[in-house]
């Protein structure tokens, strides 16, 4: 096993850091600690790629169409305001 | 984006213009395509689909009631989605449940929540590895290869959408415009009026939590 340097990271402050990490919200020093503990660290690697994967998917849920009952209503409320 | 600029770019302009002379057909184009949006974060506020479909009607409606006094202060997007969260913390506030503002905060407040279950990791007292303290124990398990297209199947839709709606409101909130809109997060914070800070510590659990949902998932 690799021997950690002593300002090293540990795995359970890694997975705190990683939303400041991937919003470019980390002080320079932090963030080359946080590379270097991705560096020789695969299972925080793959924390940081699960955490990609489900933003990624987030941002790929359907959106829901209106209804046309309730675009219907709205555009008869639009009218009854016209002037 | 130009949020704060306090001026009105010119697209916003011609729209506002448009449903000032109440044209119809932009109203319609302006309400197919914002509706699902609405219809998200009204639901990120009030987990009951029937009371996110009215705040949703409401605001459509405050829209063409007060398009007349609409003063380009803001874009017209951060405009709309402002009269939304209004109205739906309005709604929450009259039914005895209100989620102050502070809540948001303090939301995002305390160390007791963490991202992954500290029993993960080597406790400080381990007897044969506490100079690995606080490292894993219990590793995240590979997803796969590829697994982007069973995360886009609809099972594991469901999956998300619930985690999200279990979720606290704040947090609920802010994944919601950041990651499922994907907005950026000034933006998120502007609508929502929340500090940088607190939205960034919102979204980290949030994440951390849907992250879980979804590893118990592949982990079967």
């Amino acid at each position: 096993m690799t021997v950690m340097p002593a300002d090293e990271l540990t795995c359970q402050e890694v997975v705190e850091l990683v939303t400041s990490y991937l919003e470019e919200r980390l002080a320079s020093e932090d963030r080359r600690r946080f590379d270097e503990h991705l560096a020789i660290c695969e299972f925080c690697t793959e924390y940081l790629r699960q955490m990609r994967l489900t933003i990624g998917a987030l941002g790929a849920l359907p959106e829901e169409p209106i209804s046309s009952d309730a675009l219907a209503e709205l555009q008869k409320a639009f009218r009854s305001f016209k002037r | 984006m130009t949020e704060n600029s306090g001026e009105l770019d010119s697209a916003d302009a011609g729209l506002v213009a448009a449903l000032q002379r109440r044209d119809e057909r932009v109203f319609t184009d302006v309400v197919t395509k914002y509706h699902g949006q609405l219809l998200r974060l009204a639901l990120a506020h009030h987990p009951s689909r029937a009371i996110a479909d009215e705040i949703v009607q409401e605001t459509w409606l405050a829209v063409v009631q007060g398009v007349d006094r609409f003063e380009g202060r803001s874009s017209f997007k951060t405009w709309l989605f402002r009269i939304l969260v209004n109205r739906a913390r309005t709604r929450a506030e009259r039914e005895g449940r209100m989620v102050p503002f502070s809540s948001l905060a303090s939301e995002a407040e305390g160390d007791d929540d963490p991202a992954v279950s500290p029993d993960r990791f080597v406790p400080a007292d381990h007897p044969e590895w506490s100079q690995w303290a606080g490292h894993w124990m219990v590793a995240p398990k590979s997803w796969g290869e590829s697994p982007e297209q069973q995360l886009i199947s609809r099972e594991t839709r469901a999956l998300i959408e619930a985690a999200i709606s279990a979720l606290p409101a704040g947090q609920r909130q802010v994944i919601t415009l950041r990651d499922v809109e994907g907005w950026p997060s000034e933006h998120v914070c502007n609508v929502l009026e929340i500090s940088e800070t607190n939205q960034r510590v919102l979204l980290h659990r949030a994440r951390s939590r849907v992250r879980a949902a979804l590893e118990r998932h592949f982990e079967g």
